[in-house]
């Protein structure tokens, strides 16, 4: 069985790692949990038995990361830093989105996340959150559904378009 | 498509900066990378090295299939491959000095495991030719065994994947000809004459 070499994974899939863990736990952190799923998957990669759906078993692993990164930050009575606070660091002042995707349940993050930042089509998105695919589309649709509502000046007017494909 | 979806798209994130070469970096010297690549600028272009943490795996010139070679690695070693400067470091050392003219035997710890058993015999044979001299192709044959065997020992040579470390070039046809070379003639005349041949 022939797998490629982890170099060109990294190649492929870090930017949209990066996208998906800095939706999930914040501007500072992601790349902690970034460097955490790297080095899972790297330990893990020799014995995988086969190559199909790379991006899906690498997003699996950064799931599994975030979450327990979130959960150590609040047994550790730790909250995220506000994007506000590392806005300075942004060239687009998007932080009020970023809090607000921060601020979606942890399902929903996940699959809004997995969904938009990451770009992953919706079988993907499954696999990676641990879901059915029709469980993942549902989240994805109630994510935008409570951004929306949380965003009614800047949102007003748009369809159901994305919820309904 | 709605305009939410479209601005969680455009959402930019932060840069990227050295994180991955960090974790390249970490992974290969805490084993959980078996091998790693990266370059080494010399006279003869600029090489890629393949260590692992035995030593020197292979050495690829510019124009050599660099994803064939590494997906061979990948095969006969381990897919746990990454890339990092860091980790070729004792390899561009070692090369500096070569082509600074301080030490025309490269000593460096190898990993022989793309060698093979033949190849080994032929290999350690040029290894021990002085540089600035040349051996026969049919003199490595002989030395292997087989002194009519010269066409399997100039194959050998040709697939020897520590080519420069194991001086291959040092092999050159009986009627003083220089034959072939995997990095091509210009080089292997390079190299020859970087060490002093013909005197």
């Amino acid at each position: 069985m022939s797998l490629p070499p982890f170099q060109r994974l990294m190649e492929e899939h870090v930017p949209g790692l990066r996208r998906f863990l800095t939706g999930m736990v914040g501007w500072d952190g992601s790349d902690d949990c970034l460097q955490e799923t790297l080095l899972a998957a790297l330990t893990a990669y020799p014995a995988l038995r086969h190559g199909g759906n790379l991006r899906g078993w690498l997003f699996a692993i950064a799931r599994r990361k975030a979450v327990d990164h979130l959960r150590r930050r609040a047994r550790e009575g730790r909250t995220a830093p506000l994007p506000a606070e590392v806005g300075e660091r942004m060239e687009s002042p998007d932080w009020e989105l970023w809090a607000r995707v921060a601020a979606l349940p942890e399902k929903q993050r996940t699959a809004v996340t997995l969904r938009f930042l990451a770009d992953l089509p919706y079988a993907e998105v499954a696999e990676a959150a641990g879901t059915s695919e029709a469980a993942a589309r549902q989240n994805v649709r109630a994510g935008l559904a409570a951004l929306r509502k949380k965003m009614p000046a800047e949102d007003a007017g748009a369809g159901e378009a994305e919820g309904a494909r | 498509m709605s305009e939410m979806a479209d601005r969680l798209r455009g959402l930019a994130v932060p840069p990227p900066g050295t994180a991955m070469a960090d974790f390249a970096e970490r992974a290969f010297d805490g084993g959980q990378a078996e091998a790693a690549y990266g370059r080494a600028p010399t006279p003869l272009g600029e090489l890629t090295a393949v260590v692992t943490r035995r030593g020197l795996l292979t050495l690829l010139f510019e124009e050599q299939d660099q994803d064939g070679a590494l997906q061979r690695v990948a095969d006969k070693i381990s897919p746990a491959i990454v890339e990092s400067q860091a980790a070729v470091g004792f390899v561009r050392e070692a090369l500096d000095g070569y082509f600074r003219g301080s030490a025309f035997r490269i000593e460096m710890p190898l990993d022989r495991r793309l060698i093979t058993l033949y190849q080994a015999r032929i290999l350690d044979f040029a290894y021990g030719i002085p540089p600035g001299e040349v051996r026969t192709y049919r003199q490595a044959a002989e030395r292997a065994g087989n002194g009519r065997a010269a066409r399997a020992a100039g194959r050998a040579l040709a697939a020897n994947p520590l080519p420069v470390v194991l001086p291959c070039h040092r092999v050159t046809a009986s009627d003083g000809g220089l034959r072939g070379y995997a990095g091509g003639l210009e080089r292997k005349r390079f190299l020859l004459e970087h060490e002093g041949f013909p005197r």
